[in-house]
C-alpha cells in the first residue's frame, strides 16, 4: 500500500486529497497510467502528463522514479508560490 | 534563518524590524513581500493559497540552505501565508542580511525565484463568476534557471 496525495486541480478533478492504493506499478509514470484507468475524473486529472509534477516522499522526483520503498507519492499541477 | 509557514496576517514592517535587530555586523538588510493583487477586472473576491504541509516545511529548509551556501549571509527569512486571502493582503516575504549589499540582493531574488516554482503552493483566484486555479508562468521557469547558467 501507498499514500497517494493530491493538490489543487489534481484533487478537484480525482475528488479526494488522500487515499492508499494497492498496486504493482514499478514508477510515478506507471502509477499515473494505472490511476488514469480508473474513472472519468481520474482520466481528466491525468491527462496531460507534462502538466502534472510528482514528489516521493515529499522530495519533487522525475516520471521515472521508481516506487519501490516509498511510503508517500503525491501529485500536483507545476507549483505557484510566492 | 527562520521559516514560517502559516494562515494568519502578518505585519511586514515589524517582521522586517525584528529581523534587522536580530542580525550581528550585517551592513545589509534586504525584503521582499507579495500581495494580494486584484485582477485587471477588478473583480477578485479573494485568493485561495493550497500547501503540502509535509513538504513545504522541507522545501523551504532546502531552498534556504542553498542560498547560504551561495552567498555569505548573516540571516534569512522566509514567511509563506496559505488559507483565504483578499486582495491587497501580504501573501509571503523573504529578507536576507549581510555584510555588503550585493549578497542581500542576489539572495533574496534567488530565494523568490525558487520558492516560485519549488515551493508546494498553488494558488486559486476566486471572483462572483467562479474560481481557477493560477498557471505556472514560464517565465518564473526561465527566473530560476538563469541561476544555474554557466557565466
Amino acid at each position: 500500500m501507498i499514500d497517494v496525495r493530491y493538490f489543487a486541480w489534481l484533487r478537484e478533478r480525482v475528488g479526494t486529497g488522500h487515499e492508499q492504493v494497492e498496486t504493482r506499478a514499478a514508477t510515478v509514470a506507471d502509477l499515473m497510467a494505472e490511476l488514469s484507468q480508473r474513472d472519468e475524473g481520474y482520466a481528466l486529472a491525468f491527462a496531460d502528463p507534462g502538466a502534472i509534477r510528482a514528489a516521493l516522499d515529499q522530495e519533487l522526483v522525475g516520471m521515472d522514479a521508481p516506487l519501490a520503498g516509498a511510503r508517500e507519492v503525491a501529485f500536483f499541477p507545476p507549483m505557484t508560490g510566492g | 534563518m527562520a521559516i514560517r509557514v502559516q494562515a494568519d496576517r502578518f505585519d511586514m514592517g515589524a517582521e522586517l524590524n525584528r529581523f534587522a535587530a536580530a542580525q550581528q555586523g550585517a551592513g545589509a538588510v534586504v525584503s521582499f513581500t507579495g500581495i494580494v493583487r486584484d485582477l485587471a477586472s477588478g473583480d477578485l473576491d479573494a485568493m485561495e493559497i493550497e500547501h503540502y504541509p509535509g513538504m513545504t516545511g522541507k522545501a523551504l529548509a532546502d531552498i534556504e540552505e542553498k542560498a547560504n551556501e551561495r552567498w555569505s549571509l548573516a540571516g534569512s527569512l522566509i514567511i509563506h501565508r496559505y488559507g483565504r486571502l483578499v486582495p491587497d493582503d501580504p501573501i509571503m516575504m523573504v529578507a536576507t542580511a549581510a555584510r555588503h549589499r550585493g549578497d542581500a540582493f542576489a539572495a533574496a531574488e534567488y530565494l523568490m525565484d525558487y520558492l516560485k516554482s519549488r515551493a508546494p503552493f498553488w494558488k486559486k483566484e476566486i471572483t462572483a463568476g467562479g474560481a481557477a486555479w493560477v498557471q505556472a508562468r514560464d517565465a518564473d521557469e526561465d527566473a530560476l534557471n538563469r541561476w544555474f547558467e554557466p557565466d
